[in-house]
Protein backbone atom coordinates (compact mmCIF):
# COMPACT_ATOMS: atom_id res chain seq x y z
CA UNK A 1 0.00 0.00 0.00
CA UNK A 2 1.12 3.14 -0.58
CA UNK A 3 1.11 6.12 2.39
CA UNK A 4 -1.64 7.64 0.71
CA UNK A 5 -3.72 4.30 0.71
CA UNK A 6 -2.68 3.64 4.33
CA UNK A 7 -3.92 6.97 5.19
CA UNK A 8 -7.58 6.59 3.72
CA UNK A 9 -7.48 3.08 5.02
CA UNK A 10 -6.42 4.60 8.56
CA UNK A 11 -9.44 7.42 8.26
CA UNK A 12 -11.58 5.34 6.98
CA UNK A 13 -11.31 2.65 10.37
CA UNK A 14 -11.18 5.53 12.84
CA UNK A 15 -14.62 7.00 11.60
CA UNK A 16 -15.77 3.69 11.59
CA UNK A 17 -15.29 2.92 15.23
CA UNK A 18 -16.51 6.45 15.80
CA UNK A 19 -19.66 5.42 14.15
CA UNK A 20 -19.90 1.98 15.92
CA UNK A 21 -19.03 3.91 19.46
CA UNK A 22 -22.58 6.63 18.68
CA UNK A 23 -24.71 4.12 17.38
CA UNK A 24 -25.73 2.32 20.45
CA UNK A 25 -27.04 5.63 22.01
CA UNK A 26 -29.05 6.52 18.62
CA UNK A 27 -30.22 2.93 18.55
CA UNK A 28 -31.51 2.92 22.51
CA UNK A 29 -32.68 6.51 22.53
CA UNK A 30 -34.57 5.75 19.03
CA UNK A 31 -36.42 2.42 20.29
CA UNK A 32 -36.94 4.23 23.62
CA UNK A 33 -38.57 7.09 22.02
CA UNK A 34 -40.91 4.87 19.03
CA UNK A 35 -42.11 2.62 21.81
CA UNK A 36 -42.86 4.91 24.27
CA UNK A 37 -44.19 8.06 22.76
CA UNK A 38 -47.81 6.88 22.26
CA UNK A 39 -48.18 6.52 26.37
CA UNK A 40 -47.17 10.29 26.74
CA UNK A 41 -49.70 12.54 26.76
CA UNK A 42 -51.50 15.00 28.96
CA UNK A 43 -53.18 12.54 31.41
CA UNK A 44 -50.25 10.57 31.50
CA UNK A 45 -47.85 13.61 32.79
CA UNK A 46 -50.37 14.74 35.38
CA UNK A 47 -52.44 12.01 37.38
CA UNK A 48 -51.19 9.54 39.54
CA UNK A 49 -51.23 5.96 39.08
CA UNK A 50 -54.12 3.61 38.81
CA UNK A 51 -55.37 0.43 38.84
CA UNK A 52 -52.59 -1.20 40.28
CA UNK A 53 -50.47 1.03 38.20
CA UNK A 54 -51.75 -0.58 35.47
CA UNK A 55 -53.61 2.89 34.27
CA UNK A 56 -53.06 6.43 34.65
CA UNK A 57 -50.06 8.73 34.96
CA UNK A 58 -46.99 9.17 36.85
CA UNK A 59 -46.96 12.43 38.08
CA UNK A 60 -45.85 11.92 41.60
CA UNK A 61 -42.76 10.01 40.26
CA UNK A 62 -42.12 12.20 38.03
CA UNK A 63 -42.38 14.90 41.16
CA UNK A 64 -40.60 12.99 43.25
CA UNK A 65 -37.24 12.79 40.86
CA UNK A 66 -37.20 16.73 40.44
CA UNK A 67 -37.72 17.07 44.33
CA UNK A 68 -34.58 14.65 45.11
CA UNK A 69 -33.15 16.19 42.15
CA UNK A 70 -32.95 19.76 44.10
CA UNK A 71 -32.37 18.14 47.36
CA UNK A 72 -29.01 16.36 45.69
CA UNK A 73 -28.05 19.71 44.69
CA UNK A 74 -28.45 21.49 48.09
CA UNK A 75 -26.27 18.73 49.60
CA UNK A 76 -24.06 18.59 47.11
CA UNK A 77 -22.97 22.03 45.71
CA UNK A 78 -22.19 23.98 48.92
CA UNK A 79 -19.65 20.57 50.59
CA UNK A 80 -18.37 20.00 46.43
CA UNK A 81 -17.68 23.40 45.88
CA UNK A 82 -15.87 24.49 49.29
CA UNK A 83 -14.07 21.13 48.94
CA UNK A 84 -12.78 21.76 45.65
CA UNK A 85 -11.58 25.07 46.55
CA UNK A 86 -9.90 23.99 49.65
CA UNK A 87 -8.16 20.75 47.26
CA UNK A 88 -7.43 23.83 44.52
CA UNK A 89 -6.27 26.36 46.26
CA UNK A 90 -4.80 25.83 49.77
CA UNK A 91 -4.35 22.14 49.89
CA UNK A 92 -0.71 21.48 49.21
CA UNK A 93 1.02 18.19 49.06
CA UNK A 94 0.75 17.02 52.50
CA UNK A 95 -0.08 13.31 53.83
CA UNK A 96 -3.55 14.99 54.81
CA UNK A 97 -4.57 15.88 51.17
CA UNK A 98 -3.11 13.22 49.87
CA UNK A 99 -5.44 10.75 52.39
CA UNK A 100 -8.30 12.92 50.66
CA UNK A 101 -7.64 12.84 47.23
CA UNK A 102 -7.79 9.18 47.82
CA UNK A 103 -11.00 9.26 49.63
CA UNK A 104 -12.43 10.91 46.90
CA UNK A 105 -11.48 9.19 44.02
CA UNK A 106 -12.19 5.80 45.57
CA UNK A 107 -15.72 7.28 46.56
CA UNK A 108 -16.15 7.95 42.99
CA UNK A 109 -15.41 4.00 42.34
CA UNK A 110 -18.21 3.02 44.96
CA UNK A 111 -20.94 1.02 43.51
CA UNK A 112 -24.37 3.11 43.74
CA UNK A 113 -25.82 0.16 45.52
CA UNK A 114 -23.41 0.32 48.25
CA UNK A 115 -24.40 3.96 48.67
CA UNK A 116 -27.44 3.10 49.20
CA UNK A 117 -26.83 0.43 51.78
CA UNK A 118 -24.76 3.32 53.10
CA UNK A 119 -27.54 6.06 53.32
CA UNK A 120 -30.11 3.09 54.77
CA UNK A 121 -27.83 2.27 57.90
CA UNK A 122 -26.30 5.96 58.47
CA UNK A 123 -28.91 8.14 57.55
CA UNK A 124 -32.21 6.29 57.53
CA UNK A 125 -31.91 4.32 60.56
CA UNK A 126 -28.68 5.40 63.13
CA UNK A 127 -29.77 8.82 62.41
CA UNK A 128 -33.48 8.25 62.37
CA UNK A 129 -34.54 9.89 59.61
CA UNK A 130 -36.56 7.09 58.42
CA UNK A 131 -37.31 6.49 54.88
CA UNK A 132 -37.60 10.03 53.51
CA UNK A 133 -36.74 12.33 50.95
CA UNK A 134 -34.14 13.81 53.50
CA UNK A 135 -32.47 10.55 53.69
CA UNK A 136 -32.83 10.21 50.17
CA UNK A 137 -31.37 13.92 49.49
CA UNK A 138 -28.44 13.04 51.47
CA UNK A 139 -27.48 9.74 49.77
CA UNK A 140 -27.80 10.80 46.33
CA UNK A 141 -25.50 13.97 47.26
CA UNK A 142 -23.04 11.83 49.18
CA UNK A 143 -22.74 9.84 45.97
CA UNK A 144 -22.68 13.03 43.56
CA UNK A 145 -19.62 14.50 45.80
CA UNK A 146 -16.41 13.21 43.60
CA UNK A 147 -17.94 14.13 40.23
CA UNK A 148 -18.94 17.75 41.07
CA UNK A 149 -15.85 17.58 43.51
CA UNK A 150 -13.11 16.85 40.80
CA UNK A 151 -14.54 18.16 37.89
CA UNK A 152 -14.70 21.58 39.90
CA UNK A 153 -11.52 21.55 40.97
CA UNK A 154 -10.28 20.97 37.66
CA UNK A 155 -12.30 24.13 36.38
CA UNK A 156 -10.13 26.17 39.13
CA UNK A 157 -7.16 24.95 38.36
CA UNK A 158 -7.60 25.72 34.68
CA UNK A 159 -8.04 29.60 35.47
CA UNK A 160 -4.61 31.06 34.78
CA UNK A 161 -2.05 31.44 37.18
CA UNK A 162 -1.47 35.24 36.48
CA UNK A 163 -4.93 36.65 37.68
CA UNK A 164 -4.06 35.22 41.15
CA UNK A 165 -0.77 36.80 40.75
CA UNK A 166 -1.59 40.08 39.78
CA UNK A 167 -4.57 40.05 42.26
CA UNK A 168 -1.77 38.94 45.20
CA UNK A 169 0.39 41.92 43.93
CA UNK A 170 -2.33 44.56 44.96
CA UNK A 171 -2.75 43.38 48.11
CA UNK A 172 -5.51 41.58 48.24
CA UNK A 173 -5.87 38.48 50.41
CA UNK A 174 -5.99 34.56 49.28
CA UNK A 175 -9.56 34.53 49.76
CA UNK A 176 -10.64 37.84 48.26
CA UNK A 177 -8.19 36.70 44.73
CA UNK A 178 -10.30 33.07 44.98
CA UNK A 179 -13.75 35.00 45.15
CA UNK A 180 -13.45 37.79 42.93
CA UNK A 181 -10.62 36.31 40.47
CA UNK A 182 -10.81 32.58 40.73
CA UNK A 183 -14.20 32.28 41.06
CA UNK A 184 -15.95 33.72 38.50
CA UNK A 185 -13.67 32.38 35.67
CA UNK A 186 -14.34 28.71 37.08
CA UNK A 187 -18.00 28.94 37.36
CA UNK A 188 -18.77 28.45 34.08
CA UNK A 189 -16.70 24.61 34.40
CA UNK A 190 -18.10 24.21 37.92
CA UNK A 191 -21.78 24.61 36.38
CA UNK A 192 -21.31 21.86 34.31
CA UNK A 193 -20.08 19.50 36.44
CA UNK A 194 -22.55 20.50 38.71
CA UNK A 195 -25.33 19.86 35.94
CA UNK A 196 -23.60 16.46 34.79
CA UNK A 197 -23.68 15.22 38.37
CA UNK A 198 -27.12 15.64 38.98
CA UNK A 199 -28.08 14.27 35.92
CA UNK A 200 -26.39 11.14 37.01
CA UNK A 201 -28.16 11.25 40.16
CA UNK A 202 -31.55 12.24 38.78
CA UNK A 203 -31.37 8.73 37.21
CA UNK A 204 -30.26 6.14 39.77
CA UNK A 205 -32.36 3.47 41.89
CA UNK A 206 -29.57 1.65 44.08
CA UNK A 207 -29.52 4.61 46.08
CA UNK A 208 -32.59 5.68 46.51
CA UNK A 209 -33.92 1.98 46.99
CA UNK A 210 -33.91 2.00 50.88
CA UNK A 211 -33.36 5.52 51.15
CA UNK A 212 -36.69 7.10 49.83
CA UNK A 213 -38.21 5.30 47.30
CA UNK A 214 -42.08 4.43 47.68
CA UNK A 215 -43.40 1.88 45.45
CA UNK A 216 -47.01 3.61 45.39
CA UNK A 217 -47.54 6.42 46.74
CA UNK A 218 -50.16 8.70 44.66
CA UNK A 219 -49.90 11.43 47.14
CA UNK A 220 -47.59 13.95 46.38
CA UNK A 221 -44.98 14.42 49.49
CA UNK A 222 -45.65 17.37 52.53
CA UNK A 223 -42.30 17.46 54.00
CA UNK A 224 -38.36 16.50 53.61
CA UNK A 225 -39.66 13.51 56.43
CA UNK A 226 -41.93 11.69 53.70
CA UNK A 227 -41.48 9.02 51.55
CA UNK A 228 -41.80 9.89 47.78
CA UNK A 229 -42.19 8.11 44.50
CA UNK A 230 -39.63 8.33 41.73
CA UNK A 231 -38.65 7.34 37.83
CA UNK A 232 -35.69 5.29 38.07
CA UNK A 233 -37.69 3.12 40.48
CA UNK A 234 -41.09 3.43 39.34
CA UNK A 235 -39.42 2.09 35.99
CA UNK A 236 -37.83 -0.77 38.48
CA UNK A 237 -41.27 -1.40 40.28
CA UNK A 238 -43.56 -1.81 37.34
CA UNK A 239 -40.83 -3.54 34.53
CA UNK A 240 -40.21 -5.77 37.58
CA UNK A 241 -42.99 -6.23 40.12
CA UNK A 242 -46.37 -5.79 38.49
CA UNK A 243 -47.82 -8.69 36.30
CA UNK A 244 -49.46 -7.71 32.95
CA UNK A 245 -48.04 -3.99 33.40
CA UNK A 246 -48.87 -2.57 29.24
CA UNK A 247 -45.24 -2.21 28.05
CA UNK A 248 -46.19 1.08 26.47
CA UNK A 249 -46.44 2.56 30.07
CA UNK A 250 -42.81 1.15 30.79
CA UNK A 251 -41.74 2.20 27.71
CA UNK A 252 -43.50 6.02 28.29
CA UNK A 253 -42.00 6.62 32.17
CA UNK A 254 -38.06 5.38 29.81
CA UNK A 255 -38.79 8.05 27.90
CA UNK A 256 -39.97 10.58 30.03
CA UNK A 257 -36.96 9.64 32.44
CA UNK A 258 -34.37 9.83 29.55
CA UNK A 259 -35.73 13.07 28.66
CA UNK A 260 -35.17 14.64 31.95
CA UNK A 261 -31.15 13.10 32.23
CA UNK A 262 -30.85 14.70 28.47
CA UNK A 263 -32.55 17.77 29.22
CA UNK A 264 -30.29 18.02 31.92
CA UNK A 265 -26.75 16.98 30.11
CA UNK A 266 -27.72 19.33 27.47
CA UNK A 267 -27.90 22.26 29.27
CA UNK A 268 -24.65 21.28 30.78
CA UNK A 269 -23.48 21.08 27.19
CA UNK A 270 -25.19 24.48 25.59
CA UNK A 271 -24.16 26.34 28.63
CA UNK A 272 -19.97 25.07 28.32
CA UNK A 273 -19.99 26.06 25.19
CA UNK A 274 -21.65 29.53 25.45
CA UNK A 275 -19.27 29.88 27.95
CA UNK A 276 -16.20 28.80 26.06
CA UNK A 277 -16.90 31.11 23.17
CA UNK A 278 -17.42 33.59 25.67
CA UNK A 279 -14.29 33.32 27.70
CA UNK A 280 -11.51 35.84 25.99
CA UNK A 281 -8.21 34.63 27.55
CA UNK B 1 19.22 61.06 49.54
CA UNK B 2 16.72 58.93 51.56
CA UNK B 3 17.53 54.83 51.03
CA UNK B 4 13.38 53.85 50.23
CA UNK B 5 14.29 50.11 50.32
CA UNK B 6 17.72 48.94 52.42
CA UNK B 7 18.60 45.16 51.67
CA UNK B 8 21.32 43.85 53.91
CA UNK B 9 23.14 40.93 53.55
CA UNK B 10 20.05 39.32 51.71
CA UNK B 11 19.90 35.33 50.18
CA UNK B 12 17.36 33.69 48.76
CA UNK B 13 17.27 30.04 47.95
CA UNK B 14 14.80 27.70 45.91
CA UNK B 15 15.17 24.43 47.53
CA UNK B 16 18.53 23.56 47.75
CA UNK B 17 19.55 25.99 45.20
CA UNK B 18 21.03 29.35 46.32
CA UNK B 19 19.54 31.76 44.09
CA UNK B 20 20.71 35.43 45.72
CA UNK B 21 23.73 35.41 47.57
CA UNK B 22 24.02 37.77 50.35
CA UNK B 23 23.21 41.22 48.33
CA UNK B 24 23.44 44.53 49.74
CA UNK B 25 21.53 47.19 47.66
CA UNK B 26 19.89 50.67 48.38
CA UNK B 27 16.94 52.00 46.86
CA UNK B 28 16.69 55.70 46.80
CA UNK B 29 13.33 57.50 47.29
CA UNK B 30 11.77 59.18 44.23
CA UNK B 31 13.93 57.56 41.41
CA UNK B 32 14.47 54.79 39.19
CA UNK B 33 16.62 51.86 39.98
CA UNK B 34 17.46 49.53 36.95
CA UNK B 35 18.56 46.08 37.83
CA UNK B 36 20.61 44.37 34.57
CA UNK B 37 21.95 41.41 33.97
CA UNK B 38 21.67 38.24 31.61
CA UNK B 39 18.76 35.93 31.75
CA UNK B 40 18.65 33.40 34.98
CA UNK B 41 21.37 35.77 36.92
CA UNK B 42 18.40 36.41 40.05
CA UNK B 43 17.44 40.09 39.37
CA UNK B 44 13.74 39.21 38.62
CA UNK B 45 14.14 36.95 41.53
CA UNK B 46 15.23 39.58 43.45
CA UNK B 47 12.61 42.00 42.33
CA UNK B 48 9.99 39.48 43.47
CA UNK B 49 11.77 39.60 47.35
CA UNK B 50 11.37 43.39 47.68
CA UNK B 51 7.32 42.72 48.01
CA UNK B 52 7.21 38.91 48.75
CA UNK B 53 5.76 37.87 45.55
CA UNK B 54 8.00 34.33 45.74
CA UNK B 55 6.35 33.75 49.42
CA UNK B 56 3.69 32.37 46.62
CA UNK B 57 6.39 29.46 45.13
CA UNK B 58 6.80 26.63 47.79
CA UNK B 59 9.87 25.87 49.28
CA UNK B 60 11.33 28.85 49.36
CA UNK B 61 13.44 30.56 52.28
CA UNK B 62 14.85 34.41 52.32
CA UNK B 63 17.61 35.19 54.46
CA UNK B 64 19.06 38.77 55.34
CA UNK B 65 16.66 41.90 55.78
CA UNK B 66 14.84 43.75 53.57
CA UNK B 67 14.04 47.21 54.92
CA UNK B 68 11.18 49.18 53.87
CA UNK B 69 11.54 52.59 55.91
CA UNK B 70 13.65 50.89 58.38
CA UNK B 71 11.54 48.04 58.88
CA UNK B 72 12.04 44.58 57.60
CA UNK B 73 9.42 43.21 55.59
CA UNK B 74 10.43 39.91 56.19
CA UNK B 75 9.53 40.07 59.78
CA UNK B 76 7.04 37.77 61.22
CA UNK B 77 4.36 40.78 62.25
CA UNK B 78 4.56 42.07 58.74
CA UNK B 79 1.14 42.08 56.72
CA UNK B 80 1.75 40.75 53.25
CA UNK B 81 -1.40 42.21 51.72
CA UNK B 82 -0.26 45.47 53.17
CA UNK B 83 3.16 45.20 51.92
CA UNK B 84 1.73 44.34 48.70
CA UNK B 85 -0.16 47.54 48.60
CA UNK B 86 2.57 49.29 49.72
CA UNK B 87 4.90 47.95 46.79
CA UNK B 88 3.12 47.45 43.71
CA UNK B 89 4.10 44.84 40.82
CA UNK B 90 3.89 45.69 36.84
CA UNK B 91 4.28 42.55 35.10
CA UNK B 92 6.70 40.91 32.30
CA UNK B 93 3.25 40.56 29.51
CA UNK B 94 0.70 43.32 30.29
CA UNK B 95 -1.81 41.11 32.19
CA UNK B 96 -5.03 43.26 32.73
CA UNK B 97 -7.88 40.96 34.28
CA UNK B 98 -10.45 39.65 31.29
CA UNK B 99 -12.98 42.60 32.86
CA UNK B 100 -13.96 46.32 31.77
CA UNK B 101 -11.06 48.97 31.87
CA UNK B 102 -13.06 50.66 34.91
CA UNK B 103 -13.35 47.33 37.48
CA UNK B 104 -8.95 46.57 36.53
CA UNK B 105 -8.29 49.56 37.66
CA UNK B 106 -10.95 49.88 40.54
CA UNK B 107 -10.53 45.92 41.66
CA UNK B 108 -7.29 46.85 43.87
CA UNK B 109 -9.06 49.76 45.88
CA UNK B 110 -11.86 47.32 46.12
CA UNK B 111 -10.83 44.76 47.61
CA UNK B 112 -8.24 47.28 50.10
CA UNK B 113 -11.53 48.91 51.00
CA UNK B 114 -9.93 52.37 49.57
CA UNK B 115 -13.65 53.49 48.11
CA UNK B 116 -14.90 53.39 51.59
CA UNK B 117 -12.45 56.91 51.81
CA UNK B 118 -12.90 58.27 48.23
CA UNK B 119 -15.10 57.77 45.55
CA UNK B 120 -14.11 55.24 43.17
CA UNK B 121 -14.72 56.94 40.21
CA UNK B 122 -12.18 59.53 41.30
CA UNK B 123 -9.58 56.98 42.37
CA UNK B 124 -9.94 55.18 38.56
CA UNK B 125 -9.87 58.61 36.75
CA UNK B 126 -6.87 59.50 38.45
CA UNK B 127 -4.68 56.52 38.28
CA UNK B 128 -5.83 56.52 34.31
CA UNK B 129 -4.55 60.09 34.46
CA UNK B 130 -1.50 58.89 36.10
CA UNK B 131 -0.79 56.30 33.36
CA UNK B 132 -1.38 58.97 30.91
CA UNK B 133 -4.38 57.53 29.43
CA UNK B 134 -7.43 58.85 30.71
CA UNK B 135 -7.95 61.09 27.26
CA UNK B 136 -7.97 57.45 25.41
CA UNK B 137 -9.99 55.42 27.39
CA UNK B 138 -12.48 57.89 29.45
CA UNK B 139 -15.15 57.26 26.87
CA UNK B 140 -14.96 53.40 26.77
CA UNK B 141 -14.72 52.73 30.84
CA UNK B 142 -16.62 49.72 30.20
CA UNK B 143 -15.28 48.24 27.53
CA UNK B 144 -13.09 45.13 27.79
CA UNK B 145 -9.91 45.38 28.62
CA UNK B 146 -8.67 42.92 26.36
CA UNK B 147 -10.05 45.58 23.28
CA UNK B 148 -6.49 47.36 24.14
CA UNK B 149 -3.16 47.12 22.25
CA UNK B 150 -0.33 45.81 24.29
CA UNK B 151 1.34 48.88 24.81
CA UNK B 152 -2.09 50.59 26.16
CA UNK B 153 -2.44 47.29 27.99
CA UNK B 154 0.68 47.90 29.96
CA UNK B 155 -0.02 51.55 30.84
CA UNK B 156 -3.71 50.48 32.13
CA UNK B 157 -1.70 47.54 34.44
CA UNK B 158 0.07 50.55 35.52
CA UNK B 159 -2.57 52.73 35.94
CA UNK B 160 -4.01 49.77 37.96
CA UNK B 161 -0.95 49.25 40.12
CA UNK B 162 -1.06 52.86 41.39
CA UNK B 163 -4.59 52.63 42.15
CA UNK B 164 -3.75 51.37 45.45
CA UNK B 165 -1.58 54.28 46.57
CA UNK B 166 1.77 52.33 46.13
CA UNK B 167 5.03 53.85 47.47
CA UNK B 168 7.38 51.54 45.78
CA UNK B 169 6.65 50.18 42.02
CA UNK B 170 8.49 47.07 40.91
CA UNK B 171 8.07 46.65 37.10
CA UNK B 172 9.72 43.48 35.87
CA UNK B 173 10.66 43.29 32.10
CA UNK B 174 7.84 45.97 31.87
CA UNK B 175 8.52 46.63 28.49
CA UNK B 176 9.93 43.45 26.67
CA UNK B 177 6.52 42.25 25.16
CA UNK B 178 6.26 46.10 23.98
CA UNK B 179 6.62 47.22 20.15
CA UNK B 180 9.59 50.41 20.21
CA UNK B 181 6.83 53.23 20.46
CA UNK B 182 4.75 51.64 23.08
CA UNK B 183 8.36 51.12 24.66
CA UNK B 184 9.23 54.98 24.63
CA UNK B 185 5.27 55.60 25.82
CA UNK B 186 5.76 53.37 29.04
CA UNK B 187 9.55 54.81 30.15
CA UNK B 188 8.22 58.53 29.35
CA UNK B 189 5.67 57.52 31.71
CA UNK B 190 8.29 55.99 34.56
CA UNK B 191 10.30 59.28 34.20
CA UNK B 192 7.12 61.14 35.22
CA UNK B 193 6.21 58.30 37.69
CA UNK B 194 9.04 59.10 39.92
CA UNK B 195 8.74 62.47 41.06
CA UNK B 196 5.85 60.47 43.29
CA UNK B 197 7.29 56.87 43.56
CA UNK B 198 9.91 54.83 43.44
CA UNK B 199 10.68 52.59 40.96
CA UNK B 200 12.60 49.43 40.58
CA UNK B 201 12.79 48.48 36.89
CA UNK B 202 14.20 44.75 35.59
CA UNK B 203 14.99 45.20 32.09
CA UNK B 204 16.84 43.32 29.89
CA UNK B 205 17.46 46.15 27.35
CA UNK B 206 20.54 48.37 28.21
CA UNK B 207 19.52 51.50 26.27
CA UNK B 208 16.56 51.22 28.33
CA UNK B 209 18.94 51.05 31.70
CA UNK B 210 20.68 54.05 30.32
CA UNK B 211 18.03 56.16 29.40
CA UNK B 212 15.53 56.03 31.75
CA UNK B 213 16.95 54.75 35.15
CA UNK B 214 18.96 57.36 38.10
CA UNK B 215 20.86 54.06 39.78
CA UNK B 216 21.71 50.69 37.80
CA UNK B 217 22.44 47.50 39.35
CA UNK B 218 24.48 45.01 37.39
CA UNK B 219 23.66 40.69 38.39
CA UNK B 220 25.91 38.06 37.86
CA UNK B 221 24.81 34.91 38.91
CA UNK B 222 22.81 35.64 41.98
CA UNK B 223 25.42 38.58 42.64
CA UNK B 224 25.34 42.05 42.81
CA UNK B 225 28.31 42.84 40.86
CA UNK B 226 28.52 46.82 40.77
CA UNK B 227 26.09 49.58 41.72
CA UNK B 228 26.08 52.95 41.02
CA UNK B 229 24.41 55.87 39.53
CA UNK B 230 23.29 54.93 35.78
CA UNK B 231 25.71 57.70 34.33
CA UNK B 232 29.15 56.55 35.97
CA UNK B 233 28.24 52.62 35.64
CA UNK B 234 27.77 52.90 31.70
CA UNK B 235 30.68 55.54 30.79
CA UNK B 236 33.20 54.36 33.42
CA UNK B 237 32.06 50.16 35.20
CA UNK B 238 34.82 49.61 37.60
CA UNK B 239 34.72 45.75 37.53
CA UNK B 240 35.51 43.91 34.40
CA UNK B 241 32.41 41.78 34.14
CA UNK B 242 30.12 44.96 34.02
CA UNK B 243 31.97 46.34 31.13
CA UNK B 244 32.11 43.07 29.77
CA UNK B 245 28.49 42.55 29.63
CA UNK B 246 27.37 46.41 28.95
CA UNK B 247 29.70 46.18 25.82
CA UNK B 248 27.90 42.94 24.60
CA UNK B 249 31.37 40.94 25.03
CA UNK B 250 29.22 38.56 27.93
CA UNK B 251 25.52 37.74 28.43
Amino acid sequence: MTRQQVQKVAVGSITAVAIVAVLPIVVIIGFILVQGIGAINLTFLTSAPSNGMRDGGILPAILGTLILTLGTAIVCIPIAVAAAIYLAEYAGDTRLTRWVRLAIVNLAGIPSIVYGLFGLGVFVLFLGFGTSILAGSLTLGIMTLPVVISTAEEAILAVPQRFRVVSLSLGATRWQTIWHQVLPHALPGIITGIILGLGRAAGETAPILFTVAAFYLPDLPSSIFDQTMALPYHLYAISTQVPDMPLSIQYGTALVLLMIVLSLTLVAALFRTRMRRRRTW
Amino acid sequence: MANKIEVRDFSFFYDDFQALHGLNVPIKQHQITALIGPSGCGKSTFLRCLNRMNDTIKNTRAEGEVLLDGKNIYDLDVDVTELRQRVGMVFQRPNPFPQSIYDNVAFGPRVLGMDKNEPLDEIVRQSLMGSGMWDEVRHRLKDSALELNPGQQQRLCIARAIAVKPEVILMDEPCSALDPVATLHVEELMRQLASEYTIVVVTHNMQQAARASHWTGFFWLGRLVEFSETGTLFSSPQDGLTEAYITGRRG
